[in-house]
């Protein structure tokens, strides 16, 4: 039963490798100066939303040891007011669910961190069957960071990436995720099989 | 003529330095909580990234006009509050006036909030209605005082009697409850119920995103000015060093006017990063209790002297 299920999500994670595009295809970033990118890398407030185990790892990010408010960055509580969306650890189906909420929630432009390897492909949950092993087949995410967990070092590592993809324009995920809803819409309808 | 140029711009120059005071206050808190803090300028930064936010999301019409509301409210007070030692919009009992006025971006606020449906906005403007009949009583009270010990209740009279001695040393008990008072019209931190992030998802400002918090946080900026204003003009002169005629010395005056506001928000800074917050129902009977009792003091005190 169990293996027919994953069978499945390989078969939808093969329909998307299409869903991979390049910057240059017909995205559009015009209208979205440089001087807008600066001060879009320069101030992510991230959703105050925690799942899984990655959550403890924030602690010493947003404290003293590791200062994140040098970069601008803090935790807002409201997906309304924010622009990063951290997926701190193993995704659920029942998590997914809000997850998807609070990125629908969220106003473009808008990002996406993955952390530790269970957004990848599934870490060590990755027979259960409560747990989704690919990510990237339900939202779009801009960087991965891999490990199990990743320490704050690498967290804030990630973060300059992301930072440099901004200013860049590569992080487009949020367009990716406009222009190939029915895809992602349809391999999170065919997870939950009843919406909601 | 110079005077009448710094009126026009005072929203301008309110809003832009409001926002550097803010992000000096940022730095401050984080070097109170040992952290290096994000540069004197993130502000700005904040403010541009919200204004360029490509999606705005809005729920009616007058959700829109809620933020309008406040900005429109905070900067018509702040046409009516002298400042250093200039006022564009002064009459007799202008005092009053402003008493009012200063409710009416609130109130704005309110409407918009209530407007976004959210559950916690509606706990949010609840809190910050309550928190406002509870600081008024004592802030009128002292307000009360002023106006009995200098017989007026214009405020560009009440700058002009302060020449020689500033009110704070004769009222010194109405100065410190009004600076109570202050700490909850600035929403820091004993006080800051309406917007507590960790209860109420910030309250009022919870669906506002994009450009509408970009307002949002102008309109901060002002009330900044327009709070802290208000009370160096009761009590601290008006900011006036220099009484003689002449331009430069209006422009001296001015610049020490924001230098008072930016001292006078730094002390509510420093008060907000080292306390916790009350309950809505402990702050309510906090206000109705202590600070309304000296303020009565004061109040005696000023009618004693001034009939003496």
């Amino acid at each position: 039963m169990v293996e027919v299920k994953n069978e499945e999500k390989e078969r939808i994670a093969s329909e998307d490798m299409g869903v991979q595009i390049e910057n240059q295809d017909g995205i559009e970033l015009r209208s979205f100066g440089t001087v807008k990118r600066w001060a879009t890398k320069r101030s992510l407030w991230m959703v105050h939303y925690c799942t899984g185990c990655g959550g403890i790892e924030l602690a010493p990010l947003m404290t003293s040891r590791y200062d994140m408010e040098r970069f601008g960055m803090h935790p807002m509580v409201t997906p309304r007011q924010s622009d990063l969306l951290l997926i701190t650890g193993y995704v659920n189906i029942k998590t997914l669910k809000r997850i998807i909420r609070t990125y629908e929630q969220m106003p473009d432009p808008k990002y996406v961190v993955a952390f530790g390897s269970c957004p990848i492909n599934g870490g060590p949950y990755w027979d259960s069957h409560v747990t989704i092993n690919h990510l990237d087949k339900y939202l779009p995410v801009d960087v991965y960071i891999a490990g199990c967990m990743p320490r704050p070092q690498s967290i804030v590592k990630a973060f300059d990436m992301l930072m440099d993809m901004i200013q860049s324009g590569k992080a487009d995920g949020y367009l990716r995720y406009k222009k190939y809803y029915d895809r992602y819409k349809a391999n999170q309808e065919k997870l939950f099989r009843k919406w909601w | 003529m110079i005077e009448i140029l710094l009126y026009i711009f005072i929203p301008l120059i309110a809003s832009l330095t409001g926002l550097l005071f803010m992000g000096i206050q940022r730095k401050i808190i984080a070097r109170i909580q040992n952290r290096r803090g994000p540069p004197f300028y993130q502000q700005y930064i904040d403010v541009l990234k919200l204004f360029s936010k490509r999606e705005n999301i809005s729920h009616n019409w007058i959700f829109d006009i809620g933020p309008i509301f406040a900005i429109v409210g905070l900067v018509t007070t702040l046409l009516f509050i002298p400042v250093g030692g200039f006022s564009l919009l002064s009459t007799d009992g202008d005092l009053i006036v402003v008493m009012y006025l200063l409710v009416i971006s609130g109130l704005g606020m309110a409407l918009g909030a209530g407007a976004s449906g959210n559950p916690n906005a509606g706990i949010g403007v609840m809190r910050g209605l309550t928190l406002m009949m509870a600081y008024e009583l004592p802030f009128v009270l002292v307000v009360l005082s002023a106006m009995i010990y200098y017989h007026t209740t214009s405020l560009s009279e009440i700058v002009k009697a302060q020449k020689s001695v500033w009110a704070i040393a004769v009222l010194p008990l109405s100065a410190i409850i009004a600076d109570i008072a202050l700490q909850a019209q600035f929403g820091k931190k004993p006080f800051d119920q309406p917007i507590a992030p960790a209860e109420v998802a910030t309250g009022p400002i919870v669906e506002y995103g994009g450009k509408y918090l970009g307002m949002l946080m102008l309109a901060h900026s002002i009330g900044m000015f327009v709070e802290a204003g208000l009370f160096i003009d009761l009590f601290l002169g008006g900011g006036i060093i220099f009484h003689q005629a002449g331009v430069i010395y209006q422009i001296l005056n001015f610049l020490f006017w924001i230098l008072l506001v930016f001292i006078i928000y730094t002390i509510a800074v420093i008060i907000s990063a080292v306390f916790p917050r009350y309950r809505i129902d402990q702050a309510f009977v906090f206000y109705w209790k202590w600070p309304t009792i000296l303020a009565i003091i004061g109040l005696a005190y000023a009618l004693g002297v001034s009939a003496w």
